[in-house]
């Protein structure tokens, strides 16, 4: 249906947030590979999003005082949704929401235990810390994410003592960041809780102190020493055994557990299967032989991710235009999309934060550590019309607009829908096409008129962005 | 803490067209031979049952949580179990005390099973699908309501959170989620005929069912169901309760079903979520700022508006209100002032049809390591009644359906005559 180059659109919706026209424009004038290096090598293009924060032209913001990200976190949702929306390195951006469901931490919980300033400034470094380790080492990410204050806090890293080791990080960093259910027992779980003892939060001495953050402090008085046995390899050499060691030297045991994790093939395989589900299908099946290739591929580049990225997005089954289409947008992507394809002029990412909510994705509050249960399970009665509602808020907004940019196409009802169409990438059946003409045709001899585009733009593309095959990606 | 596990055929797909809806459509009226409903209630992250419903006279129970035990003479005594052990509710569970005494709740002591998982994922699929071997398959409650003759009214079930839960899918039945009645609405960024003809659009949009695209055609069914339901809907947002709910989202999810209840739209089963259970660190039972004396503050003043408003509506003889959470807690509290996760834990089921009183025995707490109403060691809760006794319970004497099909096995159990 859309004019522009259909695979320069998909690898746009999947590697990124979709494109404006001009964005797409300047995709489209380089060759396929070209796009994905400068999708995948974003340390080349620089990142200059911040700077254009409350800048006239670009997506707006609604503050209670100075706009302030860092310790309001209605403000930080915004200028999330901001750099979504404009971000010259989309795929920077993309990984950031995939680890953020990935490694899901929850505001409330963090600001609960350090108050809301903090907890604003913790969640914000903490995503922050994706974007850096975006498509970098594995086992650094898992390195850098234990010893993440808000992680600290939300998986209780913070009072886990030699006297009473604490379950809750160690569990979840075999059961969802590495290995995964089936692949560990219950004793592993209670020794994983003995290697982080004493990997503590740094807590400031007043609130008041500039030099203040929390930060990671590993308290050697708190380490239990003793050796630990997994049911799994810890070392190269096969042992399962973390030797006893000194307190002081103690913080070693964390890293080789998390060394030994990230590099278990159960880990490669589970990993680069949920990439699979992120940027190829939802709804095809991946073939066993391209998941074994994508983990092999990680185990050969030392767990660095950029390569299977670069291998996933360049593959065979990525630019089958079978997969176009076939995964569940998440709410944050439906409506970043939907902002970029419509237009965001005039509009504020304030308003967008509620219609999140509705639509099941309060950025910065997974409903917990598993994150957002995916696929089907966006679309309930009540989310899909938060959907449709906030399109419905999004057209009236733009409704000028996309009257003048509609001009054009004032020919017709036909020749309306099919430049929306275009505009909205979206692959539209020709059942549903057939409504939109009926629909534009609507209440009167067609005119093409300043006032039937005002009236029949924005009803279009509500419509559009409501439909069942816009909502995926 | 939940994540779901979604069938391979996916959710129900809507193929019926959605004419009927009036307040109380015929279809929900012809399946309406009986009004009784069921009301699922999650305890999301693995409740403490041991702070909950308290051995005030088990000595380990205070050399064990040192910091967590909630003193003897605080506890709201409710007497005895079989065992002869003294229990006690914790001290703000008020109103349920009320209810006990009116003989309408009914606490099962030690339900779980064998191997419980510590999983939060992991147990509540299994408490979910009731299948401890596998959880990849639907919902008990969804393989209920698929034995009912079909086809379904679109509003039969309904969840009160954002996405299906696990407990609530089955390859057949579709599910209303409706966290919010005043969002579940039709918008238009245009008015008067002009938004008249869009909707008319929408409308025809979602009938659309691509049979060579299931997951479009699961969304637009679900955009079908929701246009379909919207007049039913509204309606509940008219109702005027009798008492003043609390002001949180559970006791505003207990207040839209108290509404579709009084406004007869047909639902048959309610699913609503509190969380915050998960209690690893600062549980804190006996402070008022307490993390678990609030959770039992909301569980109590959400459910006891909920019981005074269906009394006044004369419908409590058709309610049954039923709870699970994933697994109980550790029974030693751990260094941080918190419980980690622990196996078996204390269901409740509250309404008109329920035959009050505790049901089971409670665990002695003992360290022994042989202590048979432990396990983990003597570190955890061994369960005593199947969870899926409790469930066959319920579809047997109160839904008047087959648990043997339903469950897949019979669990049929005496002694916990509850209901």
């Amino acid at each position: 249906m859309a004019s522009g180059d259909a695979l320069i659109e998909h690898l746009l919706r999947r590697a990124g947030f979709s494109a404006g026209s001009d964005e797409l424009a300047s995709y489209s004038a380089l060759s396929y590979t070209q796009a994905v290096n400068r999708l995948v090598y974003f340390e080349s293009v620089a990142d200059t999003v911040d700077s254009n924060l409350g800048q006239p032209g670009f997506l707006g913001t609604t503050s209670q005082g100075p706009f302030s990200p860092d310790t309001l976190i209605s403000d930080a949702r915004q200028r999330w949704l901001f750099r979504m929306v404009h971000t010259n390195r989309p795929l920077q951006e993309k990984m950031g929401l995939f680890w953020h469901n990935y490694f899901a931490t929850a505001y409330s919980k963090v600001a609960g235990s350090v108050q809301a300033l903090d907890g604003a400034r913790l969640m914000n470094t903490q995503i922050d810390l994706f974007r850096t380790l975006a498509t970098g080492n594995f086992r650094e990410i898992l390195l850098a994410v234990a010893k993440d204050p808000a992680m600290l806090i939300w998986l209780d890293g913070d009072t886990n003592t030699k006297a009473a080791p604490q379950e809750n990080f160690g569990r979840e960093l075999m059961e969802l960041f590495s290995r995964g259910v089936g692949f560990y027992t219950e004793d592993d779980v209670y020794a994983a809780a003995r290697v982080f003892t004493g990997w503590n939060l740094k807590r400031p001495s007043s609130l008041t102190d500039p030099d203040g953050a929390f930060s990671f402090a590993y308290n050697a008085n708190q380490h239990e020493t003793t050796a630990k046995t997994f049911s799994f390899p810890v070392y190269s050499n096969g042992s399962k055994t973390i030797p006893a060691r000194a307190a002081s030297n103690g913080m070693q045991d964390g890293i080789d557990l998390i060394t030994a994790l990230a590099s278990h093939p159960e880990t490669a395989t589970r990993l680069v299967t949920k990439l699979y589900g992120f940027f190829v299908s939802e709804t095809v099946p991946p073939d066993p032989g391209f998941i074994s290739s994508l983990a092999t591929t990680y185990l050969q580049n030392d767990t660095v991710l950029k390569p299977v990225i670069l291998q996933i997005l360049t593959s065979g089954q990525f630019r089958d235009s079978s997969v176009y289409f076939t995964r569940y947008s998440w709410p944050a992507e439906f409506l970043v999309r939907a902002i970029k394809e419509t237009g965001w002029t005039g509009l504020s990412a304030g308003t967008c934060l509620t219609p999140l909510v509705n639509m099941g994705q309060d950025l910065f509050e997974p409903p917990n550590v598993a994150g957002w249960p995916l696929g089907q399970a966006w679309f309930s009665t009540g989310a899909m019309l938060a959907r449709m509602n906030f399109a419905s808020s999004l057209a009236a907004n733009q409704k000028f607009r996309l009257a003048t940019a509609a001009t054009a196409a004032n020919s017709s009802p036909t020749a309306l829908v099919d430049f929306l169409a275009d505009r909205l990438t979206v692959d539209l059946s020709s059942s549903v096409h057939s409504d939109l003409v009926t629909y534009a045709s609507a209440g009167g001899a067609w005119t093409g008129s300043d006032t039937q585009l005002q009236a029949k733009a924005p009803g279009i593309v509500h419509l559009i962005l409501g439909s069942a095959e816009y909502q995926f990606v | 803490m939940k994540r779901r596990t979604f069938l391979k055929n996916g959710v129900a797909a809507f193929t019926l067209s959605f004419a009927a809806p009036a307040f109380l459509s015929d279809l929900a009226r012809a399946q309406g031979a009986t009004r009784r409903n069921l009301i699922v209630l999650d305890l999301s992250g693995g409740n403490d049952g041991l702070s909950m419903l308290i051995p005030y006279t088990d000595s380990f129970y205070y050399s064990r949580r040192p910091t967590l035990g909630v003193p003897a003479g605080t506890v709201l005594q409710i007497g005895s179990d079989s065992s002869g052990k003294a229990l006690g509710l914790h001290p703000k569970l008020t109103g349920l005390k009320d209810i006990f005494n009116q003989g309408r709740l009914a606490l099962i002591q030690r339900a779980g099973y064998a191997n419980s998982s510590r999983s939060h994922f992991s147990g509540t699929d299994i408490w979910s699908t009731a299948n401890p071997s596998n959880t990849t398959g639907s919902g008990w409650v969804g393989r209920y309501m698929a034995t009912l003759p079909a086809p379904l009214d679109p509003l039969a079930v309904w969840n009160t959170t954002g996405d299906t839960p696990h407990v609530l899918q089955s390859a057949t039945v579709a599910v209303a989620s409706i966290p919010s009645i005043t969002g579940y609405a039709f918008n238009s960024p245009n008015s008067g005929t002009e938004a008249t003809y869009e909707k008319a659009a929408a409308v025809s949009i979602a009938s659309h069912v691509p049979v060579d695209k299931p997951h479009v055609a699961f969304v637009s069914t679900t955009a079908q169901a929701a246009m379909a339901t919207l007049s039913r809907v509204a309606s509940v947002g008219t109702y005027k309760p009798s008492v003043t709910y609390p002001n949180n989202g559970f006791g505003q999810a207990l207040q839209a079903i108290a509404g579709a209840m009084a406004k007869g739209i047909g639902t048959k089963v309610f699913y609503l979520q509190t969380g915050g259970f998960d209690t690893h660190s600062g549980q804190d039972t006996t402070a008022d700022a307490g993390a678990y004396v609030k959770l039992m503050v909301t569980l109590n003043a959400g459910l006891t508006a909920f019981y005074n408003d269906v009394q006044n509506l004369g419908m409590m003889s058709d309610t049954l209100l039923l709870s699970f959470s994933e697994f109980g807690r550790r029974i030693s509290e751990n260094g941080s002032k918190g419980t980690d996760h622990g196996a078996a834990s204390v269901m409740f089921a509250m309404g008109g049809g329920v035959r009050g009183g505790i049901y089971g025995t409670a665990a002695s707490l003992n360290l022994d390591p042989q202590n048979p109403t432990l396990e983990n060691s003597a570190g955890d809760v061994h369960y005593e009644t199947d969870f899926r006794s409790v469930y066959a319970k319920v579809i047997d004497n109160w839904l008047g359906g087959d648990s043997v099909g339903v469950l897949g096995g019979n669990f049929k159990k005496t002694g916990i005559e509850f209901v």
